[in-house]
Protein backbone atom coordinates (compact mmCIF):
# COMPACT_ATOMS: atom_id res chain seq x y z
CA UNK A 1 0.00 0.00 0.00
CA UNK A 2 2.91 2.05 0.53
CA UNK A 3 3.14 5.13 3.29
CA UNK A 4 -0.37 7.16 3.21
CA UNK A 5 1.48 10.15 3.74
CA UNK A 6 3.68 9.69 0.76
CA UNK A 7 3.57 12.75 -1.39
CA UNK A 8 2.08 10.78 -4.31
CA UNK A 9 -0.72 8.97 -2.14
CA UNK A 10 -1.17 12.70 -1.36
CA UNK A 11 -1.70 13.86 -4.56
CA UNK A 12 -3.94 10.77 -5.37
CA UNK A 13 -6.15 11.18 -2.39
CA UNK A 14 -6.87 14.82 -3.19
CA UNK A 15 -7.61 14.45 -6.61
CA UNK A 16 -10.25 11.54 -5.91
CA UNK A 17 -11.94 13.14 -2.41
CA UNK A 18 -12.35 16.61 -4.78
CA UNK A 19 -13.76 14.76 -7.87
CA UNK A 20 -15.97 12.49 -5.77
CA UNK A 21 -17.41 15.53 -3.49
CA UNK A 22 -17.98 17.99 -7.50
CA UNK A 23 -19.46 14.63 -8.52
CA UNK A 24 -22.33 15.30 -5.75
CA UNK A 25 -22.39 18.30 -5.08
CA UNK A 26 -22.64 19.59 -9.23
CA UNK A 27 -25.38 16.10 -9.35
CA UNK A 28 -27.75 17.89 -6.68
CA UNK A 29 -27.77 21.15 -8.14
CA UNK A 30 -28.78 19.73 -11.25
CA UNK A 31 -30.72 17.23 -10.45
CA UNK A 32 -32.50 19.22 -7.92
CA UNK A 33 -32.82 23.00 -10.14
CA UNK A 34 -36.01 21.88 -11.88
CA UNK A 35 -37.92 21.68 -8.42
CA UNK A 36 -35.89 25.01 -7.37
CA UNK A 37 -37.01 26.67 -10.66
CA UNK A 38 -40.72 25.74 -9.95
CA UNK A 39 -40.45 26.49 -6.50
CA UNK A 40 -39.24 30.03 -6.43
CA UNK A 41 -42.09 30.53 -9.45
CA UNK A 42 -44.63 29.52 -7.11
CA UNK A 43 -43.74 31.88 -4.17
CA UNK A 44 -43.99 35.08 -7.17
CA UNK A 45 -47.31 33.67 -8.36
CA UNK A 46 -48.42 33.48 -4.46
CA UNK A 47 -47.24 37.15 -3.75
CA UNK A 48 -49.22 38.28 -7.21
CA UNK A 49 -52.25 36.20 -5.98
CA UNK A 50 -51.66 37.81 -2.45
CA UNK A 51 -51.10 41.13 -4.15
CA UNK A 52 -54.99 41.04 -5.98
CA UNK A 53 -56.58 39.58 -2.83
CA UNK A 54 -57.39 36.56 -4.78
CA UNK A 55 -55.44 34.06 -2.24
CA UNK A 56 -56.62 32.01 -0.13
CA UNK A 57 -55.56 30.31 2.71
CA UNK A 58 -57.06 26.92 2.01
CA UNK A 59 -55.42 27.07 -1.88
CA UNK A 60 -52.91 24.12 -2.58
CA UNK A 61 -49.98 24.47 -4.90
CA UNK A 62 -52.03 23.05 -8.04
CA UNK A 63 -54.85 25.77 -7.20
CA UNK A 64 -52.24 28.70 -6.87
CA UNK A 65 -50.82 27.81 -9.90
CA UNK A 66 -54.68 27.51 -11.51
CA UNK A 67 -55.46 30.57 -10.74
CA UNK A 68 -52.78 32.21 -11.83
CA UNK A 69 -53.06 30.99 -15.24
CA UNK A 70 -56.42 32.40 -15.16
CA UNK A 71 -57.21 35.33 -13.66
CA UNK A 72 -52.87 37.16 -14.29
CA UNK A 73 -51.83 37.93 -17.20
CA UNK A 74 -48.23 39.59 -17.43
CA UNK A 75 -47.24 41.89 -20.21
CA UNK A 76 -43.28 43.81 -20.84
CA UNK A 77 -43.84 47.62 -20.23
CA UNK A 78 -41.27 49.87 -21.76
CA UNK A 79 -41.24 53.27 -19.10
CA UNK A 80 -39.75 55.54 -21.15
CA UNK A 81 -42.85 55.57 -23.45
CA UNK A 82 -45.24 53.98 -20.65
CA UNK A 83 -46.32 51.36 -23.40
CA UNK A 84 -46.44 47.89 -23.51
CA UNK A 85 -44.48 46.32 -25.46
CA UNK A 86 -43.45 42.95 -27.51
CA UNK A 87 -41.18 40.28 -25.42
CA UNK A 88 -40.65 37.04 -23.81
CA UNK A 89 -42.15 37.84 -19.68
CA UNK A 90 -41.37 34.18 -19.08
CA UNK A 91 -37.53 34.95 -19.37
CA UNK A 92 -37.05 38.77 -18.43
CA UNK A 93 -35.74 39.77 -15.44
CA UNK A 94 -35.32 43.11 -13.96
CA UNK A 95 -32.43 42.69 -11.23
CA UNK A 96 -30.61 41.04 -14.14
CA UNK A 97 -31.58 43.79 -16.75
CA UNK A 98 -30.32 46.36 -14.13
CA UNK A 99 -27.01 45.08 -14.11
CA UNK A 100 -25.97 46.04 -18.12
CA UNK A 101 -25.86 49.14 -19.22
CA UNK A 102 -27.39 48.47 -22.98
CA UNK A 103 -31.04 47.71 -20.75
CA UNK A 104 -31.11 50.29 -18.00
CA UNK A 105 -30.61 54.14 -17.13
CA UNK A 106 -28.98 55.38 -13.89
CA UNK A 107 -31.89 57.50 -12.58
CA UNK A 108 -31.62 61.28 -12.11
CA UNK A 109 -33.67 61.55 -9.36
CA UNK A 110 -32.70 57.84 -7.27
CA UNK A 111 -34.89 58.40 -4.43
CA UNK A 112 -35.33 54.73 -4.08
CA UNK A 113 -31.32 54.56 -4.01
CA UNK A 114 -31.48 51.34 -6.56
CA UNK A 115 -28.86 52.98 -8.51
CA UNK A 116 -29.73 51.50 -11.58
CA UNK A 117 -33.56 50.92 -13.62
CA UNK A 118 -33.66 48.43 -15.80
CA UNK A 119 -35.99 50.22 -19.00
CA UNK A 120 -38.53 47.60 -18.94
CA UNK A 121 -40.51 45.74 -16.50
CA UNK A 122 -43.32 43.80 -16.15
CA UNK A 123 -46.80 44.85 -15.34
CA UNK A 124 -49.33 42.22 -14.09
CA UNK A 125 -53.19 42.67 -15.20
CA UNK A 126 -54.97 40.64 -13.09
CA UNK A 127 -58.55 39.75 -14.77
CA UNK A 128 -62.23 39.12 -13.84
CA UNK A 129 -64.27 36.17 -14.50
CA UNK A 130 -64.98 38.17 -18.05
CA UNK A 131 -62.03 39.10 -18.46
CA UNK A 132 -61.84 42.78 -17.74
CA UNK A 133 -58.90 43.85 -15.90
CA UNK A 134 -59.60 44.68 -12.23
CA UNK A 135 -56.07 45.03 -10.85
CA UNK A 136 -52.98 45.90 -11.73
CA UNK A 137 -49.97 44.87 -9.85
CA UNK A 138 -46.31 47.04 -10.31
CA UNK A 139 -43.20 45.76 -8.95
CA UNK A 140 -41.72 47.80 -7.13
CA UNK A 141 -38.46 48.05 -5.02
CA UNK A 142 -36.14 50.86 -2.75
CA UNK A 143 -33.78 50.53 0.00
CA UNK A 144 -34.95 50.20 3.81
CA UNK A 145 -32.64 51.16 6.41
CA UNK A 146 -30.14 47.76 5.34
CA UNK A 147 -31.87 46.52 2.89
CA UNK A 148 -33.44 46.51 -0.87
CA UNK A 149 -37.20 46.48 0.41
CA UNK A 150 -38.78 44.42 -2.92
CA UNK A 151 -42.72 45.02 -3.13
CA UNK A 152 -45.93 43.95 -5.32
CA UNK A 153 -48.42 46.78 -5.31
CA UNK A 154 -51.90 46.06 -6.40
CA UNK A 155 -53.45 49.10 -7.98
CA UNK A 156 -57.45 49.54 -8.93
CA UNK A 157 -57.38 50.30 -12.55
CA UNK A 158 -57.64 54.13 -12.10
CA UNK A 159 -54.14 53.47 -11.05
CA UNK A 160 -54.49 55.72 -8.24
CA UNK A 161 -56.91 53.54 -5.51
CA UNK A 162 -54.57 51.50 -3.74
CA UNK A 163 -55.79 47.21 -2.83
CA UNK A 164 -52.28 46.26 -1.93
CA UNK A 165 -48.78 46.69 -1.11
CA UNK A 166 -46.94 43.28 -0.58
CA UNK A 167 -43.51 43.38 0.37
CA UNK A 168 -41.88 39.91 -0.13
CA UNK A 169 -38.24 40.39 -0.03
CA UNK A 170 -36.62 42.37 2.97
CA UNK A 171 -33.51 42.17 5.26
CA UNK A 172 -35.20 45.33 7.92
CA UNK A 173 -34.37 44.44 11.45
CA UNK A 174 -36.59 41.76 12.65
CA UNK A 175 -39.27 43.11 14.74
CA UNK A 176 -38.84 46.41 13.87
CA UNK A 177 -38.69 47.68 10.72
CA UNK A 178 -39.16 43.77 9.39
CA UNK A 179 -42.65 44.64 10.47
CA UNK A 180 -43.41 45.86 6.67
CA UNK A 181 -44.88 42.43 6.40
CA UNK A 182 -47.23 41.91 8.90
CA UNK A 183 -50.18 41.11 7.71
CA UNK A 184 -52.10 43.92 10.02
CA UNK A 185 -49.76 47.14 8.80
CA UNK A 186 -50.07 45.79 5.03
CA UNK A 187 -54.08 45.62 5.43
CA UNK A 188 -54.37 49.27 6.31
CA UNK A 189 -53.02 50.28 2.82
CA UNK A 190 -56.04 48.98 0.92
CA UNK A 191 -58.12 52.11 -0.25
CA UNK A 192 -55.49 54.61 0.22
CA UNK A 193 -55.20 56.96 -2.95
CA UNK A 194 -51.67 57.23 -4.29
CA UNK A 195 -51.84 60.79 -5.72
CA UNK A 196 -54.01 64.19 -4.83
CA UNK A 197 -56.59 65.67 -6.53
CA UNK A 198 -53.92 68.10 -8.69
CA UNK A 199 -51.70 64.78 -9.52
CA UNK A 200 -49.23 64.72 -7.41
CA UNK A 201 -47.73 62.28 -5.64
CA UNK A 202 -49.46 62.14 -2.17
CA UNK A 203 -48.53 59.04 -0.18
CA UNK A 204 -46.99 58.80 2.69
CA UNK A 205 -45.96 57.97 5.93
CA UNK A 206 -47.40 59.19 9.22
CA UNK A 207 -45.42 59.11 12.29
CA UNK A 208 -47.59 58.46 15.21
CA UNK A 209 -50.38 57.21 13.01
CA UNK A 210 -52.61 58.42 10.88
CA UNK A 211 -55.77 60.83 11.17
CA UNK A 212 -59.16 58.42 10.72
CA UNK A 213 -59.85 59.24 6.75
CA UNK A 214 -56.64 60.38 5.72
CA UNK A 215 -56.70 59.41 2.38
CA UNK A 216 -52.85 59.39 1.56
CA UNK A 217 -51.60 59.17 4.89
CA UNK A 218 -50.29 55.09 6.69
CA UNK A 219 -49.55 54.29 9.87
CA UNK A 220 -45.64 54.52 10.43
CA UNK A 221 -44.38 51.38 11.76
CA UNK A 222 -42.67 52.12 15.38
CA UNK A 223 -38.95 52.03 15.89
CA UNK A 224 -39.09 51.74 12.00
CA UNK A 225 -38.81 55.83 10.82
CA UNK A 226 -35.63 55.06 8.14
CA UNK A 227 -37.94 51.84 6.89
CA UNK A 228 -40.62 53.96 6.78
CA UNK A 229 -38.75 56.83 5.11
CA UNK A 230 -37.77 53.98 2.76
CA UNK A 231 -41.14 52.81 2.27
CA UNK A 232 -42.38 56.78 1.51
CA UNK A 233 -39.56 56.90 -1.29
CA UNK A 234 -39.98 53.73 -3.03
CA UNK A 235 -43.29 55.21 -3.71
CA UNK A 236 -41.84 58.62 -4.78
CA UNK A 237 -39.24 56.94 -7.14
CA UNK A 238 -41.61 54.79 -8.60
CA UNK A 239 -44.59 56.75 -9.01
CA UNK A 240 -42.65 59.68 -10.36
CA UNK A 241 -41.43 60.34 -14.01
CA UNK A 242 -38.72 57.56 -13.94
CA UNK A 243 -40.87 54.93 -12.66
CA UNK A 244 -44.36 54.67 -13.56
CA UNK A 245 -45.31 57.75 -14.38
CA UNK A 246 -45.61 57.51 -18.21
CA UNK A 247 -47.76 54.51 -18.10
CA UNK A 248 -50.04 56.08 -15.47
CA UNK A 249 -50.78 59.29 -17.30
CA UNK A 250 -51.66 57.27 -20.06
CA UNK A 251 -53.71 54.87 -18.26
CA UNK A 252 -55.16 56.29 -15.61
CA UNK A 253 -58.51 57.07 -17.34
CA UNK A 254 -59.05 53.69 -18.81
CA UNK A 255 -57.68 51.47 -21.66
CA UNK A 256 -56.65 48.35 -19.16
CA UNK B 1 -17.19 -4.11 19.32
CA UNK B 2 -18.50 -0.91 20.92
CA UNK B 3 -21.26 -2.61 23.40
CA UNK B 4 -25.30 -0.79 23.84
CA UNK B 5 -23.85 1.20 26.70
CA UNK B 6 -21.41 3.05 25.03
CA UNK B 7 -23.67 3.91 22.36
CA UNK B 8 -26.12 5.28 24.51
CA UNK B 9 -23.21 7.36 26.27
CA UNK B 10 -22.67 8.77 22.65
CA UNK B 11 -25.74 9.28 21.82
CA UNK B 12 -27.24 11.17 24.71
CA UNK B 13 -24.07 12.47 26.33
CA UNK B 14 -23.94 15.77 24.69
CA UNK B 15 -27.33 16.96 25.57
CA UNK B 16 -26.58 17.24 29.39
CA UNK B 17 -23.26 16.16 30.08
CA UNK B 18 -21.15 17.31 27.52
CA UNK B 19 -23.86 19.69 25.39
CA UNK B 20 -21.76 20.98 22.13
CA UNK B 21 -23.02 24.45 23.19
CA UNK B 22 -23.39 24.53 26.91
CA UNK B 23 -19.89 22.93 28.40
CA UNK B 24 -17.59 23.29 25.02
CA UNK B 25 -19.17 26.51 24.09
CA UNK B 26 -19.38 25.40 20.00
CA UNK B 27 -21.14 27.09 17.32
CA UNK B 28 -22.74 29.81 19.51
CA UNK B 29 -22.88 32.30 16.11
CA UNK B 30 -25.46 30.47 14.36
CA UNK B 31 -27.61 29.63 18.01
CA UNK B 32 -27.57 33.27 17.79
CA UNK B 33 -28.86 33.70 14.57
CA UNK B 34 -31.70 31.34 13.90
CA UNK B 35 -33.19 31.21 17.64
CA UNK B 36 -35.87 33.71 17.19
CA UNK B 37 -38.78 31.41 16.43
CA UNK B 38 -39.25 27.34 17.33
CA UNK B 39 -39.80 26.16 14.01
CA UNK B 40 -36.37 28.28 12.61
CA UNK B 41 -34.42 26.50 15.14
CA UNK B 42 -35.90 22.98 14.52
CA UNK B 43 -35.13 22.89 10.59
CA UNK B 44 -31.12 24.56 11.49
CA UNK B 45 -31.45 21.68 14.03
CA UNK B 46 -32.50 18.59 11.18
CA UNK B 47 -29.77 20.42 9.26
CA UNK B 48 -26.84 20.28 11.35
CA UNK B 49 -27.51 17.13 13.09
CA UNK B 50 -27.56 15.62 9.46
CA UNK B 51 -24.47 17.16 8.91
CA UNK B 52 -22.58 16.27 11.62
CA UNK B 53 -23.54 12.61 11.94
CA UNK B 54 -22.81 11.92 7.82
CA UNK B 55 -19.24 14.55 7.58
CA UNK B 56 -18.29 12.48 10.84
CA UNK B 57 -19.66 9.17 9.04
CA UNK B 58 -17.85 9.44 5.88
CA UNK B 59 -14.65 11.13 7.52
CA UNK B 60 -14.45 7.84 9.42
CA UNK B 61 -14.75 5.76 7.07
CA UNK B 62 -11.96 7.36 5.32
CA UNK B 63 -9.88 8.21 8.19
CA UNK B 64 -7.37 5.67 7.80
CA UNK B 65 -6.56 6.84 4.40
CA UNK B 66 -6.70 10.39 4.79
CA UNK B 67 -2.91 11.91 4.26
CA UNK B 68 -2.02 13.65 7.74
CA UNK B 69 -1.12 16.71 6.11
CA UNK B 70 -4.30 17.78 4.40
CA UNK B 71 -6.51 16.13 6.97
CA UNK B 72 -8.41 19.28 7.61
CA UNK B 73 -9.16 20.69 4.29
CA UNK B 74 -10.35 16.93 3.07
CA UNK B 75 -12.19 16.95 5.93
CA UNK B 76 -13.35 21.00 5.27
CA UNK B 77 -14.31 19.24 1.60
CA UNK B 78 -16.08 16.36 2.67
CA UNK B 79 -18.34 18.88 5.06
CA UNK B 80 -18.92 21.64 2.31
CA UNK B 81 -20.13 19.61 0.01
CA UNK B 82 -22.91 17.67 2.55
CA UNK B 83 -23.78 21.24 3.71
CA UNK B 84 -24.39 22.55 -0.17
CA UNK B 85 -26.47 19.19 -0.77
CA UNK B 86 -28.73 20.34 2.61
CA UNK B 87 -28.92 23.75 1.27
CA UNK B 88 -30.10 22.31 -2.47
CA UNK B 89 -32.88 20.15 -0.51
CA UNK B 90 -34.03 22.58 1.11
CA UNK B 91 -34.27 24.57 -1.39
CA UNK B 92 -36.14 21.93 -3.76
CA UNK B 93 -38.17 20.73 -0.64
CA UNK B 94 -39.14 23.02 1.85
CA UNK B 95 -38.36 26.41 -0.56
CA UNK B 96 -40.24 29.15 2.98
CA UNK B 97 -37.75 27.64 5.05
CA UNK B 98 -34.37 27.86 2.80
CA UNK B 99 -35.39 31.46 2.42
CA UNK B 100 -36.07 32.57 5.84
CA UNK B 101 -32.89 30.86 6.83
CA UNK B 102 -31.19 31.73 3.87
CA UNK B 103 -27.51 32.66 4.01
CA UNK B 104 -27.49 30.12 7.91
CA UNK B 105 -27.69 27.00 5.82
CA UNK B 106 -24.41 27.72 4.68
CA UNK B 107 -22.99 28.91 7.31
CA UNK B 108 -23.39 25.66 8.77
CA UNK B 109 -19.78 25.12 7.43
CA UNK B 110 -18.19 27.19 9.67
CA UNK B 111 -19.92 25.42 12.51
CA UNK B 112 -17.49 24.77 14.47
CA UNK B 113 -19.34 21.63 16.10
CA UNK B 114 -18.80 19.92 12.62
CA UNK B 115 -15.47 20.15 12.52
CA UNK B 116 -14.71 19.71 15.80
CA UNK B 117 -16.74 16.30 15.88
CA UNK B 118 -14.58 15.23 12.63
CA UNK B 119 -11.02 16.20 14.21
CA UNK B 120 -12.04 14.79 17.89
CA UNK B 121 -13.76 11.89 16.95
CA UNK B 122 -14.53 10.74 13.64
CA UNK B 123 -10.61 10.56 12.83
CA UNK B 124 -9.92 7.91 15.47
CA UNK B 125 -13.19 6.01 16.12
CA UNK B 126 -14.98 3.66 13.60
CA UNK B 127 -17.41 4.49 11.52
CA UNK B 128 -20.98 3.79 13.64
CA UNK B 129 -20.13 5.29 16.49
CA UNK B 130 -18.76 8.39 14.68
CA UNK B 131 -22.17 8.43 13.06
CA UNK B 132 -23.93 8.19 16.56
CA UNK B 133 -21.46 10.62 17.98
CA UNK B 134 -22.48 13.43 15.09
CA UNK B 135 -26.40 12.47 15.78
CA UNK B 136 -25.99 12.99 19.48
CA UNK B 137 -23.96 16.29 18.82
CA UNK B 138 -26.52 17.11 16.86
CA UNK B 139 -29.27 16.74 19.36
CA UNK B 140 -27.27 18.46 22.01
CA UNK B 141 -27.23 21.35 19.18
CA UNK B 142 -30.26 21.07 18.95
CA UNK B 143 -31.99 20.89 22.34
CA UNK B 144 -29.84 23.92 23.31
CA UNK B 145 -31.26 25.73 20.10
CA UNK B 146 -34.67 24.85 20.74
CA UNK B 147 -34.33 26.04 24.34
CA UNK B 148 -33.54 29.06 23.51
CA UNK B 149 -35.44 29.61 20.83
CA UNK B 150 -38.46 28.60 23.31
CA UNK B 151 -37.93 31.42 25.61
CA UNK B 152 -37.28 34.41 22.52
CA UNK B 153 -40.55 32.95 21.03
CA UNK B 154 -42.78 33.08 23.48
CA UNK B 155 -41.14 36.14 25.02
CA UNK B 156 -40.99 38.93 21.83
CA UNK B 157 -43.88 37.37 19.89
CA UNK B 158 -46.05 35.65 22.69
CA UNK B 159 -45.80 32.27 20.15
CA UNK B 160 -44.68 28.88 19.97
CA UNK B 161 -44.63 27.51 16.35
CA UNK B 162 -46.10 30.53 15.39
CA UNK B 163 -48.92 29.45 17.61
CA UNK B 164 -50.13 32.77 20.15
CA UNK B 165 -49.82 31.37 23.13
CA UNK B 166 -50.40 34.87 25.17
CA UNK B 167 -52.33 37.45 22.43
CA UNK B 168 -50.12 40.67 22.18
CA UNK B 169 -51.33 43.92 23.53
CA UNK B 170 -51.10 45.45 19.94
CA UNK B 171 -53.99 42.97 18.71
CA UNK B 172 -56.04 43.83 21.57
CA UNK B 173 -54.40 40.91 23.79
CA UNK B 174 -52.63 41.51 27.38
CA UNK B 175 -49.28 40.81 26.80
CA UNK B 176 -46.63 43.29 26.15
CA UNK B 177 -44.03 41.83 23.31
CA UNK B 178 -40.49 41.92 24.97
CA UNK B 179 -38.45 43.90 21.78
CA UNK B 180 -35.21 42.99 23.34
CA UNK B 181 -35.24 39.34 22.68
CA UNK B 182 -36.48 39.55 18.85
CA UNK B 183 -32.65 40.75 18.35
CA UNK B 184 -30.27 38.64 17.83
CA UNK B 185 -27.53 39.14 20.77
CA UNK B 186 -29.93 38.04 23.62
CA UNK B 187 -29.27 35.07 23.19
CA UNK B 188 -26.82 35.70 25.40
CA UNK B 189 -28.47 36.18 27.98
CA UNK B 190 -30.81 33.37 27.70
CA UNK B 191 -27.78 30.99 26.30
CA UNK B 192 -25.77 32.12 29.80
CA UNK B 193 -28.67 31.67 32.25
CA UNK B 194 -28.95 28.24 30.56
CA UNK B 195 -25.25 27.34 31.41
CA UNK B 196 -25.45 28.34 34.77
CA UNK B 197 -28.42 26.33 35.48
CA UNK B 198 -26.81 23.53 34.10
CA UNK B 199 -24.09 23.72 36.06
CA UNK B 200 -26.08 23.94 39.48
CA UNK B 201 -27.62 21.28 38.62
CA UNK B 202 -24.30 19.10 37.29
CA UNK B 203 -21.30 21.36 39.47
CA UNK B 204 -18.60 18.79 37.66
CA UNK B 205 -18.72 21.29 34.89
CA UNK B 206 -17.81 23.82 36.38
CA UNK B 207 -14.65 25.18 35.19
CA UNK B 208 -11.73 25.48 37.69
CA UNK B 209 -10.15 28.43 38.17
Amino acid sequence: MGNKDSFGRTLIFVLITCLVCSVIVAGAAVGLRPMQLENKALDKQTRILEASNLLESTMTKADIVAAYNKYVEAKLLDFATGEFVEGNTATFDQRIYALSKDTSITPTNDFAKINRRANQTIVYLVKDETGKTNTVILEVRGSGLWSMMYAFVGLETDLNTVKSVIYYDQGETPGLGGEVENPKWKKQWAGKQLFNSNGDIAIKIVKGGAKAGDIHGVDALSGATLTGKGVENTFKFWLGEEGFGPFIAKYKNGGL
Amino acid sequence: MADTKEMKKVLFGPILDNNPIGLQVLGICSALAVTGSMQKALIMTIAVTLVTAFSSLFISMIRNQIPNAVRIIVQMAIIASLVILVDQCLKAFAYQMSKELSVFVGLIITNCIVMGRAEAYAMKEPPLMSFLDGIGNGIGYGAMLMAVAFFRELLSKGSLFDIQIMPLLRDGGWYQANGLLVLPFSSFFVIGLIIWAIRQYKPEQVEKD
